[in-house]
């Protein structure tokens, strides 16, 4: 845990007088995913740039694989993969001869740059008739999936992805997700995701930082950022009954009543029921020893939408507060 | 300038294991310049007026050589590249419009169609410089265009070795080799005209046409301009005297000679044709005495010396440019 692999201090950009980035502090553990969520133009791009020393930061420091990203950042390339978010191939050549450039400008020597290339289409999945295709003529899956070979080939000790999923169908992000995730179980890979699609990150991602604005609002995973956002209703038990509303009613006191319970409210045949502890086995068993007809229950977890709605609510209201 | 010395090293110590990224990236280039249609097109287009040009010149040949009044008659091969009816022009004056036509289109979209497709990115997240890949572009092209002269060159003197008999002479190939020279470095200066515009301009097509209106106006319009200026300020000729005139042509010449064509042409005019003694007016009085002789190899060459390096610092001030703009520059597409 001393040692991060990705370490950012106080970084800032600024573009003329926008603030891109703004005092930002993160650090990211060896074998980890991260994902950095946000919205369109919250500064994950220049974030990454900024890591890779592809620009440079207005005042604050990157340290990735223990080198300095802005005064050193030929050494931080040769450890880092990135993929950019509008990925490019060279259209003329062919699959294989674009990842061999890439390999060979990682000093990948020419005897064994082919085999590796065709070992890393292999891994990412590409069939072998398409390997002599122009790129020209590859989907946006198989771009995709070519970009992730292309980032592989050097072998890296990091990989970040900037919106890997965009503009792929869903079965299709769901494969590559989870190729990214076996990849990065099996080989140690730290992955650094950025994405502003909330599910997605959700599936995959050990620990999210939540971008707004050039600012990180809140890190962490899911469950403590969860537990953070929504301390006075932390869980909520959904039960839809089939009996009458004074039934329900009669019993209510006894509900408030119970152990736990911090609140209930009926609309009709639905109660919606908060509780400070997951006592949802305990609630549906009242109920059925009152007799009720119990159709249905739902346990409220907060997903990243949540998260991700409360915190830009938040940000919001402070904002016009101001 | 630390990076710059840095690179270097890295590329020497690279080098003996396997090829250092700068020249992967340069045979990279100089394969997709090959495979284009455009380069095709471009080769071609060079081959036929070479072509055409070396048969106006083979016919009328025998009449060059045996006209005694001219001082250049021995020197058979640089006739073969000089001689015309008054149909064509010659091949140095052909390759004067062509030469820029070159380099403008075997650089005008070196780096915008890089960062338009998105590859620009993927590279720069290579571990390598920055300034590497600017330069691969501008030394690949240079190479290709280098081949392509060299080789027609030596075709010309080949056949004409094959169809007269005549062997080249040293100095004859001297001339014919810095004339070959002369023409890369022209083209050089259009090609690193053309890689700026390629940085400063989004869209491939914006920066072709901006590069083909300089050379336009460089070729066409500045003279006119120049012209009508000098007609503006000075006084009309009979009221000055001879020294003046020449005093007036001689800052006229200078300005004319902010143009890289008119570089080109001093130039080669001069190493093609050994009796050119100044590129500037000359009095009678330095005429007096003065026997109407091929000047040597050594000589001709001190009189374009400074054209030489006209070209080359014009190229060099395009190139130092094309870096003040790419190395700062956000290359996120």
């Amino acid at each position: 845990m001393d040692n991060p692999i990705i370490e950012l201090r106080g970084l800032t950009k600024c573009y003329g007088t926008l603030k891109a980035v703004d005092d930002l502090n993160l650090s990211i553990q060896k074998g980890e995913i991260f994902g950095l969520l946000g919205p369109n133009g919250a500064g994950k791009t220049t974030t990454i740039l900024m890591m890779l020393g592809l620009t440079d930061p207005t005042s604050g420091s990157v340290k990735v694989c223990g080198y300095n990203a802005t005064s050193n950042p030929i050494s931080v390339k040769r450890k880092v993969g990135y993929m950019p978010d509008s990925l490019g191939f060279y259209d003329n050549m062919t699959a294989l001869e674009n990842l061999i450039y890439i390999g060979e400008l990682n000093g990948i020597p020419s005897s064994e740059v082919r085999e590796r290339a065709t070992e890393m289409l292999r891994l990412v999945g590409l069939k072998d008739d398409d390997f002599n295709k122009k790129t020209s003529e590859y989907s946006r899956g198989m771009k995709q999936r070519l970009g992730l070979a292309d980032v592989l080939i050097k072998r890296p000790d990091v990989i970040i992805l900037d919106e890997p999923t965009l503009g792929i169908d869903p079965a299709g992000v769901k494969d590559f997700l989870e190729l990214i995730h076996a990849l990065s179980r099996r080989q140690g890979l730290t992955v650094l995701l950025s994405s502003h699609h909330l599910h997605q990150v959700q599936q995959v991602c050990d620990r999210v930082g939540i971008f707004v604005g050039g600012k990180l609002l809140v890190e962490g995973n899911l469950d403590s950022l969860s537990k953070n956002l929504f301390s006075d209703k932390s869980y909520e038990v959904q039960i839809t009954v089939q009996n009458d509303t004074s039934m329900v009613m009669k019993h209510y006191p006894e509900l408030l009543a119970l152990e736990y319970v911090q609140e209930v409210m009926v609309k009709e045949q639905t109660i919606d029921i908060v509780c400070s502890w997951d006592i949802t086995p305990h609630i549906v068993r009242f109920f059925v020893a009152k007799g009720f007809n119990v159709a249905g229950v739902q346990k409220k977890q907060y997903g990243l939408d949540d998260i991700y709605q409360k915190y830009f609510e938040n940000n919001l209201t402070e904002h016009s507060q101001q | 300038m630390k990076n710059l010395t840095a690179s270097f090293k890295i590329g020497s110590i690279e080098n003996k294991s396997h090829g250092s990224p700068f020249w992967i990236m340069v045979r990279k280039e100089i394969d997709s310049h090959i495979r284009s249609w455009r380069f095709i097109i471009l080769l071609l287009l060079i081959a036929l007026t070479f072509w055409g040009a070396m048969y106006v010149s083979m016919n009328n040949i025998r009449a060059a050589i045996a006209n005694i009044s001219d001082p250049d008659q021995m020197f058979l091969y640089l006739k073969l590249l000089t001689t015309t009816e008054g149909t064509l022009p010659p091949f140095h004056v052909f390759l004067n419009f062509l030469g820029p036509l070159l380099g403008i289109s075997l650089g005008f979209d070196a780096i915008n169609s890089e960062q338009q497709s998105g590859t620009l990115t993927r590279i720069m997240a290579q571990p390598v410089y920055r300034d590497n890949l600017l330069l691969s572009k501008f030394v690949s092209a240079l190479i290709l265009i280098s081949v392509l002269f060299f080789s027609l060159v030596l075709l010309m003197v080949g056949c004409g070795i094959l169809l007269t008999g005549v062997l080249i002479e040293l100095e004859e190939a001297l001339r014919i080799l810095s004339f070959t020279i002369i023409c890369v470095m022209y083209i050089g200066f259009w090609l690193g005209l053309s890689i700026l515009l390629s940085i400063r301009f989004k869209q491939a097509a914006t920066s072709a046409l901006t590069a083909i209106g300089i050379w336009l106006f460089l070729t066409v319009f500045y003279q006119i301009i120049v012209n009508i200026i000098v007609r503006a300020l000075v006084p009309t000729s009979h009221q000055l005297t001879q020294n003046e005139i020449l005093h007036y042509n001689e800052i006229l010449l200078s300005f004319l000679r902010l143009a890289p064509s008119q570089l080109y042409t001093d130039a080669t005019n001069t190493l093609l044709m050994p009796s050119i003694r100044s590129l500037s007016p000359i009095t009678m009085e330095q005429m007096a005495g003065a026997i109407p002789t091929p000047l040597s190899f050594l000589d001709s060459l001190m009189i374009v010396w400074p054209q030489v390096s006209g070209l080359i610092a014009a190229t060099v001030a395009c190139f130092a440019s094309s870096y003040y703009l790419f190395m700062r520059r956000e290359i996120r597409s």
